[in-house]
């Protein structure tokens, strides 16, 4: 069922009778051509490309829990392409694009607004680091424009401009970043993916892989198993779980990150703004929500949940930046699981195993990836080869020496 | 998290710097045929449990010693503390 205006009006006069699930339940069948693994944002995004772009036909997507119950349902929901580094920032700017057409692409309101994202610049050290990033961002096309205070006081009032620490001495913008309603993400591919075929099994936790040979030929699951021809792996946080059964250790740490959302206010942040003295940014969700974050707790941690001092240390970068929100009461925080790589840059790449791929380590930048991601796994599952704006996302650069240090802090993690 | 410093007590996990997984005390030989692969193993790849985790934490708001830290990654309860000096003694570190 295709939705539309029209479908809207049609099924308001006929009583909502026509509405059907917006994917099956299929159960597994003995083999496909290719399986995916996790049904997050970017293993959804995956089928989807699968079917639609590469013609695939066979596609299984499997999923421990539900569909998007992991960091796509849990992240802040902000997508941008302001990036440095000739590795990451075709990519990232092929993924905006995708954003930009996305809701027609794959028929599903997924809010995507394009508020704009501004990042803070407190020291003249700041200026000229944003600068370079501008620059390198407008050499590869994409749009960045260096704001002056005057411009920033025009948009956002109610910053703390002043601050004795922290003063506000102007800003990078690039008008096209923005947000993203992110469960309407998963379930937009996952209806787009299910209308093309794609089995979407739920509720069903990979226990193993079945490599025989140095050949990859199904995975062992809890509902039996499942013979594929190509089984990609996109499951962030686990990865190091799920490819331990692989006998591979990756050049990633699992971490936690937190988010928060204040209670429901009138509309007062008009964009995403990030503090560039500490680590805040925020948005403000349609319902009213400000919509928050900080640094990752620091720590390796599969649990979920964080602890009280990364807490601190986020709202204190929110009241040093815009004190007005300290009188709004907190509705609701949370922590996911990261895949947090020894660069700080993703994995898009084969294995050592025949017919086995591997796509994560997107540290705690995933959400903006989904469509790229999604696309250039596709183009890897599907052709062999690499995307062309993927190719630096390989395994091997850490052996190399050919790393994709945004920040440059070296195999450090909990610094990404 | 309360990390039980075998010298100081109780300390809150805000004094300490978070490095990683203690196997990082097992520096690999510069002189072995394999030291290149070795150290790329060492440096870069990580078994990144989900459960008991041995790691390394330095008491920087403290006394400025390394500890080793037993911790479970899934409930973030930690089993043992130990002084890092004792640990890399204790596997034939000179140092």
């Amino acid at each position: 069922m295709r939705y539309s205006g029209f479908r809207v009006i049609k099924e308001a006069l006929t009583g909502h009778k026509g509405w059907a699930p917006a994917w099956r339940e299929p159960d597994p069948k003995p083999s496909y051509d290719i399986v995916v693994i996790g049904g997050g944002g970017h293993g959804l995004a995956t089928a989807y490309y699968l079917a639609k772009e590469f013609g695939e036909k066979k596609i299984a997507l499997i999923e421990k829990g539900w569909i998007g119950s992991g960091n796509v349902g849990r992240n802040t929901t902000i997508i941008r392409s302001n990036y440095l580094l000739d590795g990451n920032e075709p990519f990232y700017e092929f993924s905006l694009k995708l954003w930009e057409g996305l809701e027609q692409d794959f028929n599903y309101n997924a809010m995507v607004s394009q508020r704009g994202i501004l990042n803070l610049i407190h020291t003249d050290a700041q200026r000229d680091a944003f600068i370079r990033r501008g620059n390198a961002m407008r050499l590869n096309g994409v749009d960045a424009e260096l704001l002056s205070v005057a411009q920033i006081r025009d948009r956002y009032p109610f910053f703390k401009f002043d601050d004795a620490r922290f003063p506000i001495k102007g800003g990078l913008a690039q008008h096209r970043g923005g947000t993203v309603r992110h469960d309407a993400v998963a379930w937009g591919y996952a209806r787009g993916a299910d209308r093309r075929g794609v089995d979407i099994i739920q509720n069903c936790e990979v226990t193993g892989f079945r490599i025989e040979n140095g050949k990859c030929l199904g995975v062992e699951t809890s509902r039996g198993f499942i013979g594929a021809k190509k089984v990609g792996c996109a499951v962030a946080g686990s990865s190091g779980r799920l490819m331990a059964k692989a006998d591979m250790r990756l050049p990633i740490e699992s971490h936690v990150l937190q988010a928060f959302v204040s209670e429901g206010l009138k509309p007062v942040i008009p964009g995403v703004v990030t503090f560039g003295a500490g680590h805040f940014y925020v948005s403000q969700s349609d319902k009213g929500g400000l919509v928050f974050g900080g640094d990752i707790d620091g720590y390796n941690s599969y649990a979920q949940r964080g602890n009280l001092p990364v807490v601190e240390d986020v709202c204190e970068g929110g009241m040093a930046l815009m004190p007005m929100i300290g009188r709004a009461r907190l509705l609701r925080m949370w922590g996911g699981i990261m895949d947090m790589s020894m660069d700080g840059s993703p994995i898009i790449d084969r294995t050592h195993v025949e017919g086995l791929y591997f796509n994560g380590g997107w540290c705690y930048g995933g959400f903006k990836a989904t469509p790229a991601s999604g696309y250039c796994f596709a183009h890897l599952l599907s052709r062999d080869t690499p995307h062309p704006v993927a190719t630096a996302y390989r395994f091997d650069r850490f052996e190399k020496g050919l790393m994709i240090d945004e920040k440059g802090v070296g195999a450090q993690p909990n610094l990404h | 998290m309360i990390i039980h410093h075998p010298l100081l007590g109780p300390r809150d996990s805000s004094e300490f710097v978070y490095l990683g997984d203690a196997a990082l005390i097992d520096r690999p030989d510069w002189q072995s045929d394999t030291a290149a692969r070795d150290f790329y193993e060492y440096q870069y790849l990580r078994d990144n449990p989900a459960g008991p985790h041995r790691e390394l934490w330095y008491h920087e708001g403290g006394d400025r010693s390394w500890l080793v830290v037993t911790r479970n990654t899934v409930t973030h309860e930690i089993t043992s503390v130990e002084i890092a000096r004792d640990v890399a003694r204790s596997r034939g570190r000179s140092t």
